[in-house]
Order: C-alpha cells, then structure tokens, then sequence
C-alpha cells in the first residue's frame, strides 16, 4: 500500500522515505504503518469512521439551493418585519416600525442580491486575472469549466500571498472566482486544477447563491442585535421623560423592547454559527468529490488542499461574514478534530484521506 | 369528486412536459458538447503555425520533427468523418508530444518567452480537448439513461428520441504507455 504522510496526509510511493509534500520522515515500511499514522497522535487503534457522502445530482443539489436560498430570503423578512413592529411598538408608532423595517430589508437584500459577489470581491481586494500574466490560471479555469459544463466564470486574483480560493455569483452564468496570489505562486498545474475543478463545483451546484444569501442573514442578525442593544439604552432614555408616551403603554413596550433586544444579541453568535455549519461542511465533501469527477484526478486536488494547510489559507480581509465563501477557512487552520464542531469546514486532514480513498489509496 | 379527473389529468400533463423538455435539454446539450470538441481541435490547428514559427529558427537540425508536425496538423485539418479526424487528431497529439520532448533539449529555446507561452496555450488546449470529450461522454450517459429509463422511456420511443454513441479512445491509445527510459 503506499505510504500515507502522517504530517500533511500526502500519499507517497511505497519505497518513499520522505513525504514528496512536506519532506517529513515517513514511518517505518511494516505492513499497516501507514494505516497506524493515519490515526494521528490519538494513539486510538481504531480505523476512523467512516462517513458516507451522499451524493447528489447537481441538478437536485442545485435545486435545494435555491430552495434554501428562497426559505433564508424569506426568514430574513420575517425577522425584519417583527422586529420593526417590535420597534414600532416599543417607540409607540407599529406603522413607522414596519415601514423602517421595509426599506432596511429592501436595502439590505437588494444589497446582497445585486451586489453581493462584487462586494465580496472587492472586500478581499480582487482584482480581474490579466489574459497575459495569468494565463495559465485562465487556460485553467478555461479547462475546467469545460470539464464542468458551465459557463466561463469572470476570474480574480487576490494579491494576498496566503493560499486560498473562493466563487461567488447567483448563478452559473454571472459567477466569479477569485484565487490569491500566493496559490498561483506555489501550486502546480495540477493541484490548481483540483482548486478550480472545486470552486466550479460549488457554481454549478449553486452553493455560491446560498452562500451568498447566508452572508446576508448573518450579517442581518449582527446589526440587528447591535442596534437594539444600543437602541435599548437610547430607548430608556427617552422613555424616563414624563411628557412622552402613553400612560402605561410606553412601559409595557420598553419591557418587550428589553427582552426582545436581549434575546437576540444572545440568539445572533449562535443563530450565525449554527448556519455557517449548515451551509459548510457537507457542500465542502460534496465539492471536493465532484472536483475529483471534474478532473478524474483526486490526487490533484488533495495535494493542493495539504499544500493550503502547510502553507497558511490566512487572507488579509476575511471574515467570519465570508468565510464560508473559502475552499479552506481563510481565518485559522483547525487541528484534526479540534474545532469540528463549530468550524466551517471539514478537517483539510478528512478531506484529505477521502480524496485519496478516491484514487483507491488508504483506507477512509 | 367531479374534479379528480381533471386534476389527474392536469398532473399528468405537466408531468408529461416536464419530461420532454428535460429530453430536449439533454440533447441539446450532447449537441453543443460536440461543438465544443471541434472548438477546441479548431484552436489547435490555429496554434500550431505560430509554434512552428518560433521555433524553426533554433531547430534547424530538427527538422524533421517540425515536418512530422506540420504534415499532421494538414491531414487533421482536411480530415473528413469522424472516424477519420479523430485518428488524425491523434496523429497530431503524437508529433506535438515528440516536439515538446525535443524543445526540453534545447535550453534556448526552454528560456524564450514566446516558446513557454505557446506551450502552456498548447497544454491547455490539449486539456480542454479531452475535457470536452470528457464532458460529452458525462452529457451522453445522462441522455442515454434518462431514455432507457422508466417513465421517461415511454416519452423517449414515442417522440423518437434515439440513444447517442460515446466518442472512444482508440484502441491503441488505451493501452499503457511504455516509458522508453533507457
């Protein structure tokens, strides 16, 4: 069997006595060594679990997208609209609540729906691929888009040096997709295929709409929660003014105000980590698989994925608004299990093992 | 009670439509996938004078390499059947790879900006070829099982929709590669 890198997950050749990835030793040949060091430093001899990913069709995956995406839409509203009642009521007027309400989630979807990829994009300081200097990316992107059936997708370079990537876009036919620098410096040819058969993976699949969408519902609770706790303090302010308000109606708003406002400010960390985890992991399984279809070459992808590892995924810009949008979490690299259940993204290390299971290596 | 026909009949319409556009779309697709392919042989063929250009000046002793590619290239452009261009294509492929293999020796020519460009066109054009093949053989399976499969096959026999073949590597291209290491 060959011999898997403990370090970074690599698969090496069997007579291999360094990792060809990140030069590390390789553990002695016996038979099942390899096996051993994929467990990692739990020292646990049990073989790690195994969890299927169900595949999906990319018409079905991206039908629930955009199912998903109406549902988040949806929510949005409905938060707006209570919300700006709850503040009506609380300042005594429902109707002006409502209306403010309106014109802030009109502003705030339209925002995101119009512009939300070109807002993304110039957050991390994207600027348009150059036909000249970047024409291997191009050709790339060109190759694997083909490999993908969609259309060509505008194409970004983020001046970061940092290894990552991500698309945006509502849907296929007005995607983009941005890539640092540092990964057209340090990948090969076929690694970046990998990257890019992914990135497209997430287009076609229209998990970038979603995206997109959850960016906004996060972002929405955060202000939210911050206005009404500042509005609180604004609010009893006002309210301690005898002249104002009705006779005990203003009483009983601010009491709701109170609650309502403190509800949510703790509610909104928990309701944005809880999506981010929704949105995330399984679609990152998901594009990993239909990368390795894509390119009929896993172990393209899983080199460039323990490469990111190694070489840091950190993006000047990035943020827990965005990070979602990344092939690898672009704020801290998570340890094997660490963070699983709050992170993002799968374990690069998981992701790893499953790409090279694909190519008929090691057990998952 | 008087509707329940009506709403099955409704039901069964849209289901009806639905299968049939979805069978147009497949097809269609198979269509512009195959298009893609010749796009891409196209590029090619428009590739290779600019290369052999560039490159003639440093090679005067290889000339029969550029020969090989040259003759190629004509006999993959004025090829006619399928059948046919795919073997010539081949060809191409062939005498493309032995110039590339000989460019390596000569560290000149390695160093040219042009050279390196061209090459990287040229590696990305090849990749998009088998792509675009690639991507018609995905498009084909999906036709040829949608039509084999039930219901849709009812709507396949009786609108004519008829299965499509894939495009198939040669059979010489499908055996392993020899390395010549000497």
């Amino acid at each position: 069997m060959p011999r898997i890198c403990p370090k970074c997950g690599a698969s090496n050749l069997r007579g291999a006595e360094r990792c060809y990835l990140c030069q590390a030793e390789l553990p002695s040949a016996e038979p099942g060594a390899g096996a051993q060091a994929l467990v990692g430093n739990g020292g646990a001899a049990a073989v790690p679990r195994r969890m299927p990913v169900p595949m999906l069709l990319f018409t079905d995956a991206a039908r629930h997208n955009v199912r998903m995406s109406a549902l988040l839409y949806a929510l949005l509203a409905v938060v707006f609209f209570l919300l700006g009642a709850a503040i009506g009521e609380a300042l005594g007027d429902v109707g002006n609540g409502i209306a403010l309400s309106a014109v802030l989630c009109a502003i705030l979807g339209g925002a995101a729906w119009f512009s939300g990829s070109s807002i993304v994009l110039s957050l991390h300081g994207a600027s348009e691929a150059d036909p000249e200097r970047h024409r291997q990316l191009l050709n790339v992107v060109d190759e694997m888009r083909i490999a993908a059936g969609v259309p060509m997708p505008k194409v970004y370079v983020m001046p970061s040096a940092g290894l990552n990537a991500f698309a945006a876009g509502r849907k296929p036919e007005e995607a983009s997709l941005a890539v640092t620098q540092g990964l057209l410096d340090r990948l090969t040819r076929e690694e970046l295929q990998g990257v890019i058969a992914h990135e497209l993976a997430h287009i076609k699949s229209r998990d970038t709409l979603y995206n997109i969408c959850a960016a906004v519902l996060v972002g929405a609770v955060a202000l939210l929660a911050d206005m009404f706790l500042r509005g609180t303090f604004l609010g009893q302010g006002h309210r301690t003014r005898p002249s104002e308000g009705g006779r005990d109606g203003g009483g009983r708003g601010n009491a709701a105000y109170l609650v309502l406002g403190i509800l949510l400010a703790l509610l909104a960390p928990l309701a944005a980590k809880i999506l981010q985890m929704s949105i995330s992991r399984q679609r990152e399984y998901h594009a990993d698989a239909a990368a390795a279809g894509f390119t009929r070459n896993p172990l393209g992808l899983a080199s460039a994925l323990s490469k990111i590892s190694l070489g840091g995924a950190q993006v000047p810009g990035g943020n827990r608004g965005t990070q979602h949008l990344f092939i690898v979490n672009p704020l801290k690299e998570f340890g094997p299990d660490a963070s699983a259940l709050m992170s993002t993204h799968p374990p690069t290390e998981h992701r790893i093992r499953r790409l090279n299971a694909m190519a008929g290596f090691g057990g998952v | 009670m008087a509707y329940l026909p009506l709403a099955v009949l409704v039901i069964v319409l849209t289901w009806f439509v639905a299968a049939y556009n979805k069978l147009v779309r497949l097809r269609n697709q198979i269509k512009n996938a195959w298009h893609q392919i010749d796009v891409q042989l196209k590029r090619r063929h428009d590739l290779i004078p600019n290369l052999v250009e560039v490159v003639k000046d440093y090679m005067s002793y290889e000339q029969e390499t550029l020969t090989k590619v040259i003759e190629a290239r004509g006999a993959a452009v004025s090829a006619k059947g399928t059948a046919a261009q795919a073997k010539a294509e081949n060809v191409l492929t062939e005498s493309l790879k032995s110039l590339f293999a000989v460019v390596e020796n000569y560290p000149d020519l390695k160093a040219n900006q042009n050279v390196a460009a061209l090459q990287e066109e040229l590696t990305g054009t090849e990749n998009k070829i088998s792509f675009a093949r690639q991507f018609y053989n995905d498009s084909v399976m999906t036709y040829n099982n949608t039509i084999q499969a039930i219901p849709s096959n009812l709507i396949a026999s009786l609108f004519n929709f008829t299965q499509e073949t894939y495009f198939q590597a040669e059979e010489a291209d499908r055996a392993v590669p020899k390395a010549d290491l000497r």
